[in-house]
């Protein structure tokens, strides 16, 4: 097989597209935002709950789109659950490096971990926004806006 | 002298004088030759953008490498072989579309520019409060949004013509809705997302028994069959150039003599004028009028030779090998368990639009790329449409002359490993 095309569509992203994690209404939720690709029409919904130590206890989505955004959507919220939204603002920043070719997980030093699956975007200008809608959404719920798009 | 006359001898499919052999053709396209991704090309994104030939490539770069200069102005050589060679361009346009006088075929930057002109001039001069515009469902968002414009301007109403679940135009609809109160019918000719052929002859019939304005949106028509304004009778036609194996950034508007006179001026510059002082203009003669500033010079030669290359080739001959890809990749997309084809009017230009059950289009359009396959996926700019067919996106195969039947194999094999992968 083509070798961007299986770096990319790796059999964990199939997976996860296939049946994503987390996938439901959270509700009561202390946030929550909608993310739009006008473009592509994906769309997500993401949901999620903090305690008083500023720690996500709980993390879900809803809503529907290409493989990748859906995987990755899925992905975020199995890796950032349990984390301090100090850490998952790291790892926004660096995922979004990463999706735009500007940092090389495998060389460089990061915190992203199984999320490395989605360093094939970058061969794929017009993919990155697909793999990074869900973690502009998450940013967006993290700071009280409602709506964020990408395009 | 670098005119509009320049042969075709060069190319590889000028088999006799005048005629281009189509099965040749393709060699005339060196874009056609690349590989992406390790594999050959399979262009079958002719919708979005047509490749250029050869001619028209040379014409392109001639005017730039031997007489580049400003038309209708320099009295010295290169601006009369650079106006010679625009103005020939324009004959050329008129001749492939049949406009009475070339004083009708007015250079835009395209089909969007087009249809823009004749709102901004046309319709702020003709449409007021309570009026009427009808469109279609499957108009593209260029034949949309000028209009929702004006209506917002005016305080007009922008009425939508119906189409089926097949994709097409509900006729009988379209009847009930002219009124007294319809000031302009605006029509796809072709959809750029379905590839449904619309009647626009029928149409302007029933429009001009009410004495309303027709405006015939053809990006999508002029690469595949012949057009002949003056026999469907429509008042303002438009078109593209990249979409007819021309350049990009270039288009013409053809409007009636008789409205493009009574029409104001829309843009103001140089060269749409006769006299300026500070208290008075005096507007150039038609098409002059609507053509301010320097124009896309080498896009309109390049148009020209982009409409002879494809006079030469025959429509007769393009339509032949059209219908043939188009059969060839219903039946085999077909066979493709889960696909289901959007779109299904009796009468279809070379596009077919399709979705497959649980896998994204774009998801399909990324690994089709990474198997050589050029496809386009998305909503197509129409947006209207897609909600009324329910859908998000398609991906959408759109075939030209050129293409060949081992492309339209390359897609289906491309998408058997799609839906494998996705299993």
């Amino acid at each position: 097989m083509n070798d961007k095309l299986s770096q990319l569509y790796q059999q964990v992203l199939l997976d996860h597209n296939k049946t994503p994690r987390n996938y439901r209404v959270l509700d009561p939720a202390d946030h929550e935002a909608l993310g739009h690709n006008p473009l592509c029409g994906d769309k997500y919904k993401i949901f999620l709950n903090i305690d008083e130590n500023d720690m996500v206890t709980d993390v879900t989505f809803v809503g529907d789109g290409c493989a990748i955004s859906k995987a990755s959507a899925s992905m975020m919220t199995t890796f950032v659950k349990g984390k301090h939204i100090d850490e998952i603002d790291k790892l926004f920043h660096q995922f979004h490096d990463m999706a735009q070719g500007k940092l090389d997980p495998e060389t460089e030093p990061n915190d992203l971990g199984r999320l490395k699956v989605f360093a094939g975007v970058r061969n794929l200008p017009a993919r990155v926004k697909c793999a990074t809608l869900s973690w502009h959404t998450l940013q967006a719920a993290l700071k009280g806006k409602e709506k964020v798009t990408t395009e | 002298m670098a005119d509009s006359s320049v042969s075709l001898k060069g190319s590889v499919a000028a088999a006799a004088a005048g005629t281009i052999d189509i099965e040749r053709c393709r060699d005339d396209f060196p874009v056609l030759r690349r590989e992406v991704h390790g594999k050959p090309l399979a262009f079958l994104d002719n919708a979005a953008s047509s490749q250029m030939p050869e001619p028209v490539i040379r014409a392109y770069t001639e005017y730039h490498s031997r007489y580049h200069a400003n038309v209708h102005r320099g009295v010295h050589l290169l601006s009369q072989e650079a106006t010679a060679a625009m103005e020939g361009a324009r004959e050329t346009l008129r001749e492939l579309i049949n406009a009475r006088s070339s004083k009708e075929v007015i250079f835009t930057s395209g089909a969007t520019d087009a249809i823009n002109l004749v709102m901004q001039s046309w319709g702020r001069a003709n449409v007021g409060e309570g009026d009427e515009i009808l469109i279609s469902t499957m108009e593209h968002h260029s034949n949309i949004v000028p209009w929702r414009m004006l209506c917002d301007e005016k305080g007009a109403k922008l009425m939508v013509i119906p189409v089926s679940e097949d994709g097409v135009l509900d006729m009988e609809a379209f009847a009930s809705m002219l009124n007294d109160r319809t000031r302009l019918v605006g029509i796809v000719h072709v959809s750029n997302t379905l590839g449904t052929v619309n009647p626009v002859k029928e149409i302007t019939r029933l429009s001009h028994e009410r004495g309303i304005p027709v405006l015939v949106d053809g990006a999508q028509a002029v690469s595949h069959m012949k057009v002949d304004v003056q026999a469907i009778g429509c008042d303002f036609f438009v078109t593209s150039g990249h979409k007819m194996f021309g350049p990009t950034g270039i288009g013409i508007l053809y409007g009636k003599q008789e409205l493009l006179e009574e029409m104001p001026p829309w843009r103001g510059g140089g060269d749409m004028i006769l006299s300026v002082s500070f208290d008075e203009v005096l507007y150039n003669e038609l098409p002059y009028k609507f053509e301010a500033g320097t124009p896309n010079i080498s896009g309109a030669i390049g148009m020209g030779k982009a409409a002879e290359y494809i006079m030469s080739v025959g429509y007769d001959a393009i339509h032949a090998k059209e219908q043939d890809l188009l059969q060839y990749a219903t039946e085999q997309l077909q066979t493709i368990e889960g696909l289901k084809i959007i779109g299904r009017a009796p009468e279809k230009s070379s596009v077919v639009s399709f979705v497959i059950e649980g896998i994204h289009p774009h998801d399909i359009g990324t690994i089709l790329d990474l198997e050589g396959v050029a496809v386009r996926t998305g909503h197509h700019c129409t947006q209207p449409l897609m909600d009324r067919l329910g859908i998000v996106a398609t991906t959408r195969a759109s075939m030209a002359m050129y293409n060949r039947r081992e492309e339209i194999d390359q897609l289906v094999a491309g998408l058997r490993k799609t839906i494998e992968m996705f299993r």
